[in-house]
């Protein structure tokens, strides 16, 4: 071609048109998905994190669950009957950032919500071989003394807030006392008792 | 999907492939390329005196871009892909598996189906069923019940045949359908120390273990003012309230004197979840019978 030669020689032009080219991916797979209601609309009867149960996400990346488990629950049959409904996007409107991971060492946890008494909860992550003797997952036993001073907690909901989480702000005023002299544990448990509680869907 | 950005979709892929269809034929043909002369078999570029050939795209290359571009065009027509268009074939993600599970289902009325009309006592001696009632508790039951439903501390063992809110199917049915909430309150600060221990020795008494004669003596009336209500006079346990039956020598918790006085002074509580909107009715059913066949040796 003629002109290769203009464009071999000018590094500026060379990056624009790379730009341009690698552009079209990002516009029309990603764009779009800004502003479509599918991905924009919370799920019905979706509220955001109360305090306690934020500082318990805080905890379940600081720990690095996400690392294992997953938060997507794929629109597969064997997924659907062994975790329930399918994640959909309206229900992670709120999850700054997202945790849908992308490795399952253990089990998927969108819906863990409700499937095991917080007592389970409790017990497993003291050493979740003392309830699957099987289990391969690590001890978290510092989660029982660690307390929450909830110290940070009203600023990380007004940074939320600042991307479109709707808290009030009566529920940023109210964040620390909500969240002081609760230990990790009962944040943890409480944040992963709610997860995918919305979308029931019966196996 | 909006009008708007279903045109921004749909302009931008087809505009993407028709640069590149522009990019490829452009390139396709060498133009300043003439093997008869010399002159002109390269580039024209010189680096440290190397020269480049320029040679044309390789035919089985140039071939194959060819195909992927077709591949592609056929794609976008079947499926969804440009915009709101639904492609040819209508498919969609939840479409294959509302037929992947309705395909399950129709195989599933081979067995579930028959199940359905067969009670509890007749599906424990149906070896089909119980080995199915066996997956089914090792996928849903066993993380806290264990794999042998032998149960744990705080996690009842259901092959023993003492049961805290009955063992008849229809209990073992409404205790997996509806989940059971099991409190039993503080009475540390209530009776106080000396109480806690005297009841304790009386509560040891009843299953015949190792106590302190004289204290449980005591025991017995503050077991009788404030324990009864629940436990039953003679300590036998009721049902309807989960209350856990203290003569049997079968502990869901510690059993020691130390266990039992944490009990007395702190409470237990304790929780079955709900499997109603979890569970098809039908799995519930053969659950349940694989449950009533554990302690029905």
């Amino acid at each position: 071609m003629k002109n290769h030669d203009i464009v071999e020689k000018n590094i500026g032009l060379l990056v624009l048109l790379t730009v341009f080219a690698i552009s079209f991916g990002a516009l029309v797979e990603i764009v779009p998905q800004f502003y479509l209601k599918e991905t924009t609309e919370p799920v019905e009867g979706l509220k955001p994190l109360s305090a306690v149960e934020l500082e318990g996400r805080d905890i379940y990346i600081r720990e690095g669950c996400h690392v294992c488990h997953t938060q997507m629950v794929r629109p597969l049959r064997a997924e659907v009957e062994r975790y329930g409904h399918y994640s959909v996007a309206g229900e992670s409107v709120y999850e700054h950032p997202f945790l849908w991971g992308s490795k399952r060492t253990g089990p998927d946890l969108a819906r863990v919500g409700g499937r095991y008494s917080d007592t389970w909860h409790k017990a497993h992550l003291y050493n979740p071989r003392n309830v699957v003797p099987e289990s391969n997952m690590p001890e978290f036993p510092w989660l029982f003394d660690a307390v929450l001073d909830g110290e940070h907690t009203g600023a990380k909901m007004k940074a939320l807030r600042s991307v479109g989480v709707p808290y009030t702000d009566d529920d940023i005023a109210g964040a620390q006392a909500a969240v002081k002299g609760t230990t990790e544990i009962d944040a943890l448990v409480a944040y992963l008792q709610q997860l995918g509680t919305l979308l029931t869907h019966k196996r | 999907m909006s009008t708007f950005w279903s045109l921004w979709i749909i302009v931008l892929t087809l505009a993407c492939l028709a640069l590149v269809i522009w990019v490829l034929f452009a390139n396709r043909k060498v133009a300043v390329r003439d093997d008869q002369d010399p002159e002109n078999r390269t580039t024209g570029h010189v680096y440290d005196g190397i020269e480049e050939y320029d040679n044309p795209l390789p035919r089985w290359w140039f071939n194959m871009f060819i195909a992927t571009l077709i591949f592609g065009a056929i794609w976008l027509l079947l499926y969804p892909g440009l915009g709101s268009w639904k492609g040819l074939l209508g498919w969609t993600s939840v479409g294959e598996l509302k037929a992947d599970q309705e395909k399950a289902l129709a195989s599933y009325e081979q067995s579930y189906g028959v199940f359905n009309q067969m009670s509890v006592e007749e599906l424990i001696d149906n070896p089909k069923a119980m080995k199915m009632g066996a997956r089914l508790f090792a996928n849903n039951c066993a993380v806290c019940h264990g794999a042998d439903a032998g149960g744990n501390f705080g996690f009842p063992d259901l092959s023993d045949g003492d049961w805290l809110y009955g063992g008849k199917p229809e209990q073992i049915r409404d205790s997996i359908t509806n989940g059971r909430n099991g409190a039993m309150p503080p009475w540390g600060a209530i009776l106080g120390e000396a109480k806690v221990a005297q009841v304790a020795d009386y509560v040891l008494s009843l299953s015949g273990a190792e106590h302190d004669a004289a204290s449980a003596a005591d025991g017995a009336s503050v077991f009788a003012q404030n324990c009864a209500a629940c436990h039953g006079a003679d300590g036998k346990g009721m049902h309807a309230l989960g209350a856990p039956n203290l003569t049997d020598d079968i502990w869901l918790y510690d059993g020691s004197r130390e266990g039992i006085m944490h009990s007395v002074r702190n409470g237990r509580a304790n929780q079955m979840p709900a499997q109603k909107d979890l569970l098809r009715e039908d799995k519930i059913h053969v659950l349940t019978a694989y449950v009533y066949s554990l302690s029905q040796e």
